[in-house]
């Protein structure tokens, strides 16, 4: 039987009191007066009274905490009780630490069966019902991987056990494809029939696809099995073929991947010669880079959209720790060095419901609470991890509401030989084991990677969300990279992320040409899975290796000194085949090249959409400029995120140079700059560039802008152009669209032009192309929320001394204002016009990269020889963003004059007869969003030396100094406190 | 900050080859690690250009081989996340310490040696009664990563020389707590090693001098005669000049002042007392 110990705080209580705060916010009606919390440990072992009581006084700490293996610790005079534990088979982690000090109590571990379960009891005292409580109750748990339960009072607390049952179903069924087109294509689009009829979820396989597939076991004389048909829809999918980017498209026949991405990388590798410092670029987990003469850097950035809009906090962890594990998977293991994150996601304050399902049974999360979930998932992610997070972004925009977007990337670092092996290559041998390394398998993410090549809807299954188990994966990642990786104990390793086992297993093989797998050997957290779900379950924390057999006693033992599972799962092989096996029986047994390059090619075709652009009328324009300024900066896509910054540890591993948060007034930076080693002064500049904005009048111009103010974030914090390499992140949405289609292409021509003319290359991407949602509102009808095309660039550079970095602050009174580059009137889908909501405008920044790459190869001349305090790029909200930022980083207020700042916004002044539009004004002056500029400020001394290294292309604009932001335009100026930015600017999520 | 001029680069080995030259031998630090402990590289980075030679090893190797801690002097318990702060921060780790090595580290404890506890370090070494108190969750319920300054009192032999330093802090079970007669017997025998102050970082950014709502202020404690030291701020991620969150605003300042810009930061001063301890 099982038995419940709970835990109970004797002093102050923060967790209780922010629940406490969370309801009396959420709730500003209520009469709840306090708020008490016990953890609950329900133990379903056998265990002795003793031993139970032992077990509990190590789940207590006496100076501030008692127990009870009794009754619930309880506060007197309570209303009701909330209990949140998880459902069934959900990654417990709290249980799992649990199990192991109790295990290590008693001295012996659990029977086959037995674990511990935790669940929270949240006490409410006050005047509140039960429907007020039931109310709070949804507030607080997410249905789909929790439950809740409100007690009264007088209610006993029930103790509930969330073991899993399976109908033990190991049977493995075989799938009659001598069937109609039309059942062909809903076995592609709804999954494999059981026999009760339902079907298993989404395969995502296209008719074209099922076809091919139906001919190869035609061919064959048989059908496939299921185990077969799920592996092809792993294999195949968009999320790990890529196939959008693969497939010809209009006159691209390579396929826009091969000419645009691929195309600009070979393009720059070979201009550069002998300075080229790629090494491993898009043929592994992430792309590395030359470090120094004994180091690589790797990058990697991944999405995890579709499973954090169900759950956000499982969602961005299992992404963060995610591609934590691509990073150990470069090479034969890149150590990662930091995190850097991004969401794109809707006004936390916008509170419109929708639901997935016409009878409104399953509502979308709130906006708020996605963002406090992906916040905190990345937070559990990246600093359990220990690995600093110096870098990262938020982005608002009303479409992210069907699904946000999350970002998370990790940078690694590798020796380029150890013993004289090549650490950044790879090959399992025939012969070798396949050990499967970490957690267990269970029903996680069952469906994960043909989920996300699916728009969101209401058969969305639960099973596509996995927690992630950061300690777990913390153990197996120092058992690899301490130790295992330099002593030369596998051949080859790689993660396990989207498809599990099935494609790990399948691209390990590809290096030495097959495998066979002995599917039962496969340790599981619960009995009852199908062979099927064990081949592509995405259970987290595993990592795949080819384990010479000569090897396996050695490396078996390490793991088990480091607490890590690992087990030998089958063989690789040079049979050109890759078999499964499962009790025996073959139950899968296909060839390795119509596993992998048997997907027929799909071409596809683009059609121009069309665009209603209209310009705001001037009497929207009409505000005044202070005014504008200080609302802009309350703005959440251009105010502060400190509370997300703050939260994650940018510290450890001691590497932090500067800081996410930067100057005395501490405003985000979009570039940090780190210190891999002690012992050398290198630095490595990481950055990002993001504009989704601007696909709403030009896709080509949101992929320029999103590239050119990647690197350049990256030039105003110290890197230079020739040792600078990018990543690609595309979301799209509606990808079957030919209008969006054409919206890609037309994004991938910029990605040729401007890394071939910044010399950039491209090391590593990946695309996310179905960020929809199809639901309901509250009324009922209908609703599709398309994500805006969103291209995440993320800049990686290395520099030879990182004190020579700069911040954006500016740093003394006296220090000379300089402008460089020029503006031009181009406010279309700025943030100003966002603001003002009468237009989205015409005029998109565009990017004109010769000339900037001259000017940014300057500023980098200049920031080397130590002649700059600050540097900012000119980004969202434009040039009154900037100043105020680096005046409230700086808390030094600038004069500055605007009115003979180059670029046709001056020339045209005031206002253009050629065209309708109101230009050359002096809002456009302030706000304007053109790309290619940068706000720089230099000491008095050093004004000289800068102008000579600058030439014409900075501008001279003013001052450092006071304690006011003072801007001269044309006809108007203004003036504003520093305090007054200050406030504004960290005003949109003050409370958080 | 010392202004005479340093190596460039802090853990250069001539540092630790010149106390070799000198003929000091250089003491043997423990740093423990697995199940989530996450600081130890850089533990042993700072231990080691302060001149001392710093292994890190496995709890588990330590427990199949506890003779290996009457080799060492110093014994380190560097910060991280042991067990995901699971069931409540350092416990589990605390539990395995005890269950398996407690006899070990009374007997270690009971020669003239060294132990430092930082961060996840401290919150097991309080776990394990090794050090008074506890650290439970920040009065904002929520990591938070800064820097703090402090100021130092009592007399552990890991703190000589220091009046006040700038460390920075990353956690979200950081309050120090004790009950009130432990703390009275605390401030009586000097036990309480740092308090959280209003110092040189806290007035440049404009910062609450006390992060995370520590009874009387308190950052660490020590034990044993101050030779076991527990603190929540990380002096291994300050040791270069470059660490600090304002250094690019003083190097602004120096180059102006003149002055040369210093390459070293605050942190590592704890190591060199450690050393210089055995020496």
């Amino acid at each position: 039987m099982a038995r419940r110990i709970t835990v109970a705080s004797t002093v102050t209580d923060a967790r209780a009191d922010s629940y406490l705060r969370t309801l009396k916010s959420l709730f500003p009606k209520t009469k709840l007066k306090s708020v008490a919390v016990a953890q609950a440990y329900t133990v379903d072992a056998k265990l002795s009274a003793d031993e139970l009581k032992r077990a509990a006084e190590r789940l207590t700490n006496f100076v501030t905490e008692k127990f009870s293996t009794g009754a619930v610790i309880a506060p007197r005079g309570y209303t009701y009780a909330i209990e949140i534990g998880f459902h069934p088979g959900v990654t417990d982690n709290v249980g799992k630490t649990a199990r192991q000090t109790i295990e290590d109590c008693i001295g012996r571990e659990f029977k086959e069966g037995a674990d511990v379960y935790t669940s929270v009891f949240i006490f409410l005292t006050g005047a509140v019902s039960r429907q007020e409580a039931q109310r709070m109750s949804r507030e607080l748990y997410n249905p789909l991987i929790e439950r809740a339960r409100v007690y009264s009072a007088k209610e006993e607390l029930a103790v509930t056990v969330p073991k899993v049952h399976l109908h033990e179903r190991t049977a493995v069924d075989e799938v009659d494809l001598d069937v109609s087109d039309d059942e062909l294509a809903k076995i592609g689009k709804r999954g494999i029939a059981d026999k009760d009829g339902t079907r298993r979820g989404p395969l995502a396989l296209s008719l074209g696809a099922m076809k091919t597939i139906q001919a190869y076991f035609a061919a064959l004389g048989r059908n496939p099995t299921d185990v077969e048909l799920e592996s092809l829809a792993q294999t195949w999918s968009e999320h790990c073929k890529h196939t959008i980017f693969a497939d010809p498209l209009d006159e691209v026949e390579e396929g826009i991947y091969r000419r645009y991405i691929k195309g600009a990388t070979q393009k720059v590798r070979k201009e550069k010669g002998k300075n080229d410092f790629c090494v491993s670029v898009f043929t592994d987990n992430a792309g590395g880079i030359v470090f120094d003469d004994k180091y690589l850097v790797t990058h990697k950035v991944e999405t995890h959209n579709s499973p954090s809009a169900l759950d956000p906090f499982g969602g961005a962890i299992t992404g963060i720790v995610g591609v934590n594990r691509d990073s150990m998977g470069f090479g034969l293991g890149s150590k990662p060095i930091a995190n850097v994150y991004g969401f794109c996601v809707a006004d936390p304050r916008d509170t419109t419901p929708l639901y997935r399902d016409a009878a409104k049974q399953q509502p979308l999360l709130p906006s708020r609470r996605i963002l406090e979930g992906v916040v905190r998932g990345i937070n559990a992610g990246g600093n359990q991890s220990g690995i600093p997070t110096p870098l990262g972004f938020l982005a608002v925009d009303p479409r992210y509401r069907g699904k946000p977007l999350v970002f998370a990337g990790t940078v690694g670092l590798i020796p380029r030989k150890v013993k004289g092996r090549k650490m950044y290559e790879k090959q399992a041998q025939a012969g070798d084991y396949i050990v499967m390394a970490g957690g267990r398998v269970g029903l996680d993410g069952i469906h994960g990677a043909t989920f996300s090549s699916e728009a969101l809807a209401s058969g969305s299954p639960a099973t596509a969300v996995q927690i992630g188990d950061p300690i777990t994966q913390k153990k197996l990642s120092d058992a690899l990279m301490r130790e295992a990786r330099d002593a030369g104990l596998y051949s080859s390793i790689t993660d396990n992320g989207a498809g599990g086992l099935s494609c790990s297993v399948a691209e390990m093989a590809k290096e030495c040409g097959g495998a066979i797998v002995e599917l039962d050997t496969v340790p599981l957290k619960y009995p009852g899975l199908s062979p099927w779900q064990v081949w592509i379950s995405e259970s987290q924390e595993r990592m795949t290796l080819a384990v010479p057999k000569k090897n396996w006693k050695t490396l078996e033992k390490l793991f088990d000194r480091h607490g890590v599972e690992a087990t030998v799962i089958g063989t690789f092989t040079d049979k050109d085949r890759c078999v499964v096996r499962h009790k025996g029986k073959v139950v899968m047994d296909m060839a390795m090249d119509f596993l992998h390059d048997g997907r027929p090619v799909e071409p596809l075709k683009t059609k121009k959409p069309k665009y209603d652009l209209v310009e705001p009328s001037p009497k929207a324009r009409n505000v005044p400029l202070g005014k504008a300024l200080l609302a802009l900066l309350a703005r959440p896509n251009v105010g502060s995120i400190s509370f997300i910054s703050q939260q994650y540890d940018h510290e450890v591993q001691g590497t932090s140079v500067t800081k996410p948060l930067q100057g005395r007034g501490r405003v985000n930076s979009d570039a940090g700059v780190i210190q891999p080693l002690p012992n050398s002064p290198r630095g490595v500049v990481l950055s990002h560039g993001y504009c989704p904005w601007y696909s709403d009048i030009d896709t080509k111009a949101m992929a320029a802008a999103a590239i050119d103010t990647a690197v350049r974030n990256a030039i105003a914090a110290g890197a230079s152009r020739d040792y600078l390499a990018i990543l690609d992140n595309f979301c799209w949405s509606s990808s079957n669209t030919p209008e969006r289609l054409y919206e890609l292409k037309k994004s991938a021509e910029a990605v040729y032009e401007l890394a071939t003319t910044y010399g950039t290359p491209y090391i590593s991407g990946k695309d996310s192309m179905f960020n929809d949602f199809r639901g309901y509102t509250a009324k009922g009808e209908r609703i599709h929320v398309a994500a805006p095309p969103t291209l995440l660039i993320s800049a990686i550079g290395v520099i030879p001394d990182a004190s020579k970095a700069v911040t954006l602050d500016f740093k003394m009174a006296g220090d000379v204002v300089y402008l460089i580059g020029e503006t031009d009137d181009e406010l279309g889908a700025s943030e100003y016009f966002a603001m003002l909501g009468d237009g989205l405008g015409t005029r998109a920044p565009l990017v004109h990269a010769k000339r900037n790459a001259k000017v940014y190869d300057a500023l980098a001349g200049a920031i080397e020889r130590g002649l700059v305090a600050s540097a900012l790029s000119v980004g969202r909200g434009g040039l009154g963003v900037a100043l105020a930022k680096s005046a409230i980083a700086g808390q030094l207020g600038a004069k500055v004059d605007l009115r003979n700042i180059p670029g046709d916004i001056t020339r045209l002044a005031p206002l253009d007869r050629r065209s309708r539009h109101l230009t050359g004004r002096a809002d456009s002056i302030l706000f304007s969003e053109s790309q290619g500029r940068l706000l720089v400020s230099v000491r008095p001394d050093a004004v000289e030396s800068f102008e000579v290294c600058l030439k014409d292309a900075a501008i001279r604009i003013g001052e450092v100094g006071g304690s006011n932001l003072g801007v001269e335009l044309q006809s108007k100026e203004f003036k504003l406190s520093v305090k007054s930015l200050t406030a504004a600017y960290r005003k949109p999520f003050q409370n958080w | 900050m010392r202004k005479k001029t340093q190596p460039t680069h802090l853990y250069s080995r001539h540092v630790s080859s010149r106390s070799i030259s000198n003929g000091v031998k250089k003491p043997h630090v423990i740093i423990f690690s697995g199940y989530g402990l996450n600081c130890e590289d850089e533990t042993r980075a700072a231990f080691n250009f302060a001149g001392a030679s710093a292994d890190i090893v496995h709890i588990n190797d330590i427990i199949a081989r506890p003779a290996m801690l009457k080799e060492a002097q110093i014994l380190a318990f560097p910060g991280g996340f042991s067990y995901g702060d699971d069931t409540g921060s350092g416990k589990a780790y605390a539990n395995r310490l005890k269950e398996h090595l407690g006899k070990h580290i009374e007997k270690f404890l009971a020669r003239d040696t060294l132990v430092i506890g930082i961060c996840n370090g401290f919150q097991i070494l309080t776990s394990a009664g090794i050090l008074p108190g506890a650290l439970i969750a920040n009065d904002s319920n929520r990591f938070l990563c800064r820097w703090v300054d402090l100021k130092v009192e009592g007399k552990s032999p890991w703190l000589t020389g220091i009046d006040t330093l700038s460390l920075p802090i990353a956690h979200g079970e950081g309050k120090y707590h004790a009950d009130a007669k432990t703390l009275a017997a605390l401030n009586k025998s000097g036990a309480i090693a740092l308090r959280y102050t209003e110092g040189a970082v806290a007035k440049h950014f404009a910062l609450p001098a006390n992060p995370n709502g520590a009874l009387e202020n308190i950052a660490g404690v020590t034990g044993y005669d101050g030779r076991v030291l527990g603190l929540m701020p990380h002096p291994e991620r300050a040791v270069r000049f470059t660490q600090l969150p304002h250094w690019t605003y003083l190097k602004e300042r120096y180059i102006r002042d003149g002055v040369p810009v210093p390459t070293e930061g605050p942190g590592i001063q704890v190591f060199r007392n450690a050393v210089r301890y055995f020496q």
